[in-house]
């Protein structure tokens, strides 16, 4: 679903992404960790069409991402901690607006937003302003639209920053049931048990992948007991930090 | 004596109830930490308690001074760190630290023990501009600007948010160094892990107080036998676990979901077809304790 070969990214002398390769396949959960300014950010813009690479080739959902970004931007879902949704809009009205966005007819939206409504069950809260919303309530609901117009992948950018601990989970099942309907997820965080959800993970270090394995791989070839002492073994040397 | 006496704090913004009828007591020298998600009152905790917010009831002193009576006291001897950044990004590094030192009429050579260890982490940087900086840079920088009047008390709102593994871990190893100084520090943080390293913590979610205790206490209050368990089959085994009618609680923790039952469950388990099943006692963790209160409240 994701194919990358040496992606690069240059500001000026600065490399901000530095020949990434890697493969995410339809369905996985791949989590794509690494401590703050090794380039995550610079790597998800440019997979997500919104920056073009230096150097290096790559395709999104089989869409090349020099030539086909407009392509790449419709086959993805895309949701940060910080870009979430409108908050002077309602619930329904936000759905509305962003399944508008992405060509939904009126009648799939009908259907959509009356499904999702009942399955976040918000049915109380459908007409109040997303704004009057406790945070893990805009957060699952950012999920829930992002994937609104069944995207083949989901980018997912800190989505669980903040939240208290049982959202944080419940926010987690919406990604196993995504994944389950075949949607691939890529997702950062800052949390290390989330970590473990991933099927595989990828931790960046200076601009470039240093790790890429499955949770339980990389904690036996660290011969460490959590991830978060995988992590700490590599970032640790990090030169960079933001 | 009590560094910071907190007493049925309320704050109401419109309809909502940000900070609920809130006590508690920080002793001096103690690092004290609101442990919460966001949307939970802290930050309108420290907002009262540093004096930029009234209380709506309620009372509350900073080294026995009135937040509301003797608040150009309270601005003296009080340090504070906001959630967001809020030096000016137009002032070099260094300029930054002489204007809060001048503000409190003092200087950086006279205080400068108390930040030496972190300011020389930013000192090659000391000609830049503070919005030119990296973010650890920028929190290093606030953190100078917030001591450089030598506190009695620091707040630190959220200083570690969004913040990674390993910058996390440094910045609480300046907190350590910090704490050896006498200066008492009350901190807010989203992240359960960071408990740990508290003297003492409250735990609060929609404006209201849990639990307050040592982590040991908090821990230790904790009522149920806590199991890890895992199968090769990870989001079935949630599944069968939530649907099991030996368990009392269940949830995903890492690699392992963490579950309190009664009965055979290993042997229900292998029943439904989950292969690979381990099941183990494992230390309770702040954040178990945190969902279980959750939920009790629920």
């Amino acid at each position: 679903m994701i194919e990358t070969n040496k992606l690069s990214k240059r500001f000026g002398d600065f490399i901000a992404t530095n020949e990434i390769t890697f493969e995410v396949d339809k369905g996985e959960i791949f989590g794509f960790l690494g401590a703050n300014g090794a380039g995550k950010t610079t790597a998800m813009r440019m997979l997500c069409g919104l920056s073009t690479p230096s150097s290096g080739t790559a395709t999104i959902a089989g869409f090349d991402i020099y030539k086909q970004t407009e392509q790449i931007k419709k086959n993805i879902g895309y949701m940060s901690q910080k870009f979430s949704l409108y908050e002077d809009l309602t619930v329904t009205e936000n759905i509305r607006f962003f399944g508008g966005i992405y060509g939904l007819s009126n009648q799939q939206l009908k259907t959509k937003s009356q499904q999702l409504i009942h399955d976040l069950g918000l049915e109380k809260e459908a007409k109040k302003l997303v704004g009057a919303l406790p945070l893990g309530w805009k957060q699952k609901l950012s999920f829930s639209i992002a994937v609104l117009h069944e995207p083949k992948i989901v980018f997912l950018d800190e989505p669980t920053g903040g939240v208290d601990p049982i959202t944080r989970r419940q926010f987690w099942n919406l990604i196993y049931d995504a994944a389950d309907r075949g949607v691939t997820v890529f997702v950062t965080t800052h949390y290390m048990d989330e970590a473990e959800y991933c099927n595989r993970i990828s931790i960046m270090v200076d601009g470039r992948i240093k790790a890429l394995d499955t949770p339980r791989n990389l904690k036996n070839s660290f011969h460490a007991a959590s991830m978060d002492e995988v992590f700490y073994a590599l970032a640790r040397g990090a030169k960079r930090s933001e | 004596m009590d560094a910071v006496i907190v007493n049925h704090l309320r704050k109401v913004y419109q309809d909502k109830t940000a900070v609920d009828d809130v006590s508690f007591a920080v002793k001096k020298g103690e690092l004290f930490g609101l442990i919460g998600p966001d949307g939970a009152g802290k930050t309108s905790i420290f907002r009262m308690l540093t004096t930029l917010l009234l209380p709506d009831a309620g009372s509350a002193t900073v080294d026995g001074y009135d937040v509301v009576k003797d608040y150009k006291a309270i601005r003296n001897l009080a340090g504070y760190m906001p959630g967001k950044f809020s030096l000016y990004q137009d002032l070099t590094v260094e300029e930054n630290i002489n204007f809060f030192a001048t503000v409190f009429k003092t200087t950086v050579a006279k205080n400068y023990d108390l930040i030496k260890d972190i300011y020389i982490q930013i000192a090659p940087f000391k000609k830049r501009r503070a919005g030119k900086l990296s973010g650890g840079m920028k929190q290093k920088l606030a953190l100078c600007c917030a001591l450089i009047h030598r506190p009695s008390v620091l707040f630190l709102d959220e200083p570690t948010t969004g913040v990674d593994p390993v910058s996390r871990k440094e910045f609480w190893e300046m907190l350590r160094k910090l704490k050896e100084q006498e200066i008492t520090i009350i901190v807010s943080t989203p992240y359960m892990d960071e408990a740990d390293l508290c003297d003492r913590i409250a735990l609060i979610q929609d404006g209201k107080i849990l639990s307050i205790d040592t982590p040991n206490a908090v821990v230790a209050a904790f009522p149920d036998k806590l199991y890890a368990v895992k199968a090769d089959q990870m989001h079935r085994l949630l599944k069968a676990l939530q649907a099991s009618p030996l368990v009392k609680d269940s949830y995903a923790f890492g690699e392992y979901a963490h579950v309190t039952f009664e009965g055979d469950l290993e042997q229900e388990l292998a029943k439904q077809g989950l292969t690979g099943i381990e099941l183990q006692t494992t230390p309770v963790t702040i954040e178990d304790c945190f969902i279980k209160l959750l939920k009790e409240k629920q």
